[in-house]
């Protein structure tokens, strides 16, 4: 789960890391009142989850409260990458002296938290590893023990000359771990770390997304899900406990198993067809999951039919058929659909599909090609 | 042979009267699994079904029974912590389906298990099974695999099962199945699974199933490019996935990949790997491989 700009900063400020003042806002007349507070020139910053915010106009200054009032009208509402944008942040147009890169993620390959870190921060920073990967520096944190105070002067030390500059960030390298670790981040970031000229060390942009496994047990993390940010039917899927993604196709997939999903994706393309969406509904599955899988996909009105692709292990087959049957019964699905069912209970599912004049195929390329060639006789 | 799983194997099954565990141990008996043991604390001193033990701790079912192999069906806030009891408690080769583990406990636990020496297969994995063994471990459907000489390696679940039928149902049968499971932080990976059928002396030719994301792949197809005389053929899922919106940097710094599908298949094609484009290619590109072994190679 990806976190807000704002909402990001709340968890760095809770650690103690420094930043600059600054406050989220909805309206053009909250950000001018932000901006009166702060005084002097601001910054108002989209907040969406998408990267390159400022190269999309997102980012802009204002020399006054009633600029900032102007600017954020302008800001809000706008789209970034398929993205509305609901908030601004509204920040200080401080001096800075310099940028610095500091990222922490989750390493599959170390199977540890890893600290990259590079003098040379900055939008830039993936041209900078790809071009001088010896300007970043990286060291595996060993979650057992913890940052040591040591290493954390050694990701210092390669920032920054100045001794005050290096305990500053120090300090900052051990609260972001801090605030990485007790929240169950996969990734935190600051990008840039700035020095002032009066010589502070402040974190001026934040980056963090939550494991959404941690959320089970953290519903106080939970809330800083944005819906809004979210494609609606992808939100939707998410509170029926379906993976979905929304693509731009025309074959609506409905596929219990996230690697089948892919591969019945890919073998729609294959055929000459376009997938409609990801949608996966998951392990053991229930006949409320398939009703509700069926009225999302349907509600898409460039989906002009639906293939079902289950391989039945964990998920039971007639779960999925008394679904299909149900939600035919309860809503009229008004393109067609195609079955692919095999694998555990497969004969009860068909024989509950037979008892209301329906039927499923037992290979996948047949039912992929079928959905295809309907998809075709539909245009 | 066969790898990791085999006619030695004694299963404890942790999380043996949840709902999961129980009906996936039910399964296993069935199969022809030694099911020695069940583990849930508190319910030690009684048995599943009337037939299986079940003991408070794997320490206890590990002392009264022998088992040497270990399935998890524990849900996930306590799952971390099972593997680690597995591992302390002399299990050398632990198995665990959860899906939903918190990463940061994996990151925590994944070094305590090597400091025990004993292998981790998942989590959120379907677990193994050795068909010609009748031993199965975790929840892959018996009845879709037959006894043979392929060794099948997977990061996928169903996707892995498709597969398997499709060699089943042409008459290829398989050594071992190992779905190596999906998450970030796993126990076994790829080249743990190819050094090991390489070495199986009742493995002919390997199948290798990934997915796009991280560089797991590329770093197998290196290793099989060196290490790996046995064909090998493989497939990935999401060469039509969008490429999602991204945030922050540090993925792409970490790994200097998008680990996008394109990036595996030529990985893949440059160490000589049968490239599957569709599922139901396993079965054509494993009958050449088999011919064209047969003529050129000695």
């Amino acid at each position: 789960m990806n976190l807000h700009e704002y909402q990001a900063r709340t968890l760095l400020q809770a650690v103690g890391i420094p930043m600059f003042e600054g406050d989220v806002a909805s309206t053009p007349t909250e950000a001018e009142a932000i901006a009166r507070r702060i005084g002097g020139t601001v910054v108002i910053k989209a907040q969406v989850h998408a990267g390159g915010r400022g190269k999309a106009g997102g980012v802009k200054l204002a020399r006054n409260p009633a600029e900032a009032a102007d600017e954020a009208a302008q800001i809000l509402g706008m789209t970034i990458k398929g993205l509305t944008v609901h908030k601004v942040l509204v920040v200080p147009a401080a001096e800075i002296a310099s940028e610095s890169y500091v990222g922490l993620i989750m390493d599959r390959e170390s199977q540890r938290p890893v600290f990259m870190v590079s003098s040379a921060g900055g939008v830039d920073i993936e041209e900078v590893a790809a071009k001088t990967p010896e300007k970043i520096v990286r060291l595996a944190v060993d979650p057992t023990y913890g940052l040591f105070p040591h290493q954390a002067l050694s990701l210092a030390f390669a920032l920054y000359r100045d001794f005050n500059h290096v305990k500053a960030a120090a300090k900052i390298m051990e609260q972001l771990y801090r605030a990485f670790a007790d929240n169950g981040a996969s990734l935190a970031e600051i990008n840039p770390l700035v020095t002032t000229p009066e010589g502070k060390v402040l974190a001026l942009d934040a980056k963090i997304s939550i494991d959404d496994n941690e959320l089970f047990w953290r519903p106080d993390l939970g809330v800083l899900r944005d819906d809004s940010a979210e494609e609606p039917s992808e939100a939707a899927a998410r509170r029926a406990n379906l993976s979905f993604i929304k693509l731009d196709g025309n074959v609506g997939c409905v596929v219990n198993g996230a690697g089948l999903a892919m591969a019945t994706m890919d073998l729609v393309k294959y055929y000459g067809g376009e997938p409609a969406n990801f949608l996966d509904i998951g392990g053991s599955s229930s006949p409320e999951k398939v009703i509700n899988a069926l009225k999302i996909i349907t509600a898409d009105p460039h989906v002009k039919a639906i293939l079902f692709n289950i391989f039945g292990g964990i998920t039971r087959t007639d779960d999925v058929a008394n679904g299909i049957v149900a939600a035919t019964s309860q809503f009229k699905v008004a393109v067609p659909v195609v079955i692919r069912l095999t694998g555990t209970n497969e004969a009860e599912a068909i024989r509950i599909l037979n008892g209301v004049g329906m039927t499923a195929l037992s290979d996948m390329d047949e039912a992929v090609q079928r959905v295809v060639q309907l998809v075709r006789e539909a245009a | 042979m066969s790898i990791f799983a085999d006619a030695s194997t004694r299963l404890v099954v942790q999380g043996i009267t949840g709902r999961e565990g129980s009906f996936h141990s039910r399964q296993m008996i069935e199969y022809g699994t030694q099911v020695v043991a069940g583990v849930t604390p508190g319910k030690g001193g009684q048995t599943f079904e009337g037939k299986v033990p079940i003991f408070n701790t794997v320490a206890d079912a590990v002392r009264a029974t022998g088992a040497n192999t270990s399935v998890i069906y524990v849900p996930p806030m306590g799952a971390a912590a099972a593997i680690a009891e597995a591992a302390d408690g002399g299990i050398p080769l632990i198995v665990c389906i959860t899906e939903g583990i918190p990463v940061m406990h994996m990151s925590r636990t994944m070094p305590f298990v090597r400091s025990r020496g004993v292998r981790l297969i998942g989590p959120n994995c379907p677990g193994l099974i050795t068909p010609g063994a009748r031993a199965k471990v975790g929840i892959i459907p018996g009845n879709i695999c037959s006894e043979g000489r392929v060794g099948l390696v997977s990061r996928s679940g169903t996707l892995t099962y498709e597969v398997v039928n499709h060699l089943t149902r042409n008459g290829i049968g398989q050594s071992t199945c190992v779905g190596i499971g999906g998450d970030p932080i796993i126990g076994t990976n790829f080249i743990d699974c190819l050094a090991a059928f390489e070495a199986d002396p009742e493995t002919d030719a390997i199948v290798m199933i990934g997915e796009i994301g991280g560089t797991d792949e590329q770093n197998a197809a290196a290793f099989v490019k060196e290490k790996i005389t046995k064909p090998v053929v493989g497939f990935i899922a999401g060469q039509t996935a969008p490429k999602g919106r991204r945030m922050g940097h540090a993925g792409a710094i970490i790994s200097g990949s998008s680990g996008t599908a394109e990036e595996k298949l030529a990985a893949f094609e440059n160490a000589g790997i049968g490239i599957m484009r569709r599922p139901v290619d396993v079965v054509a590109l494993l009958k050449d491989r088999k011919a064209g072994k047969a003529k050129g190679k000695k």
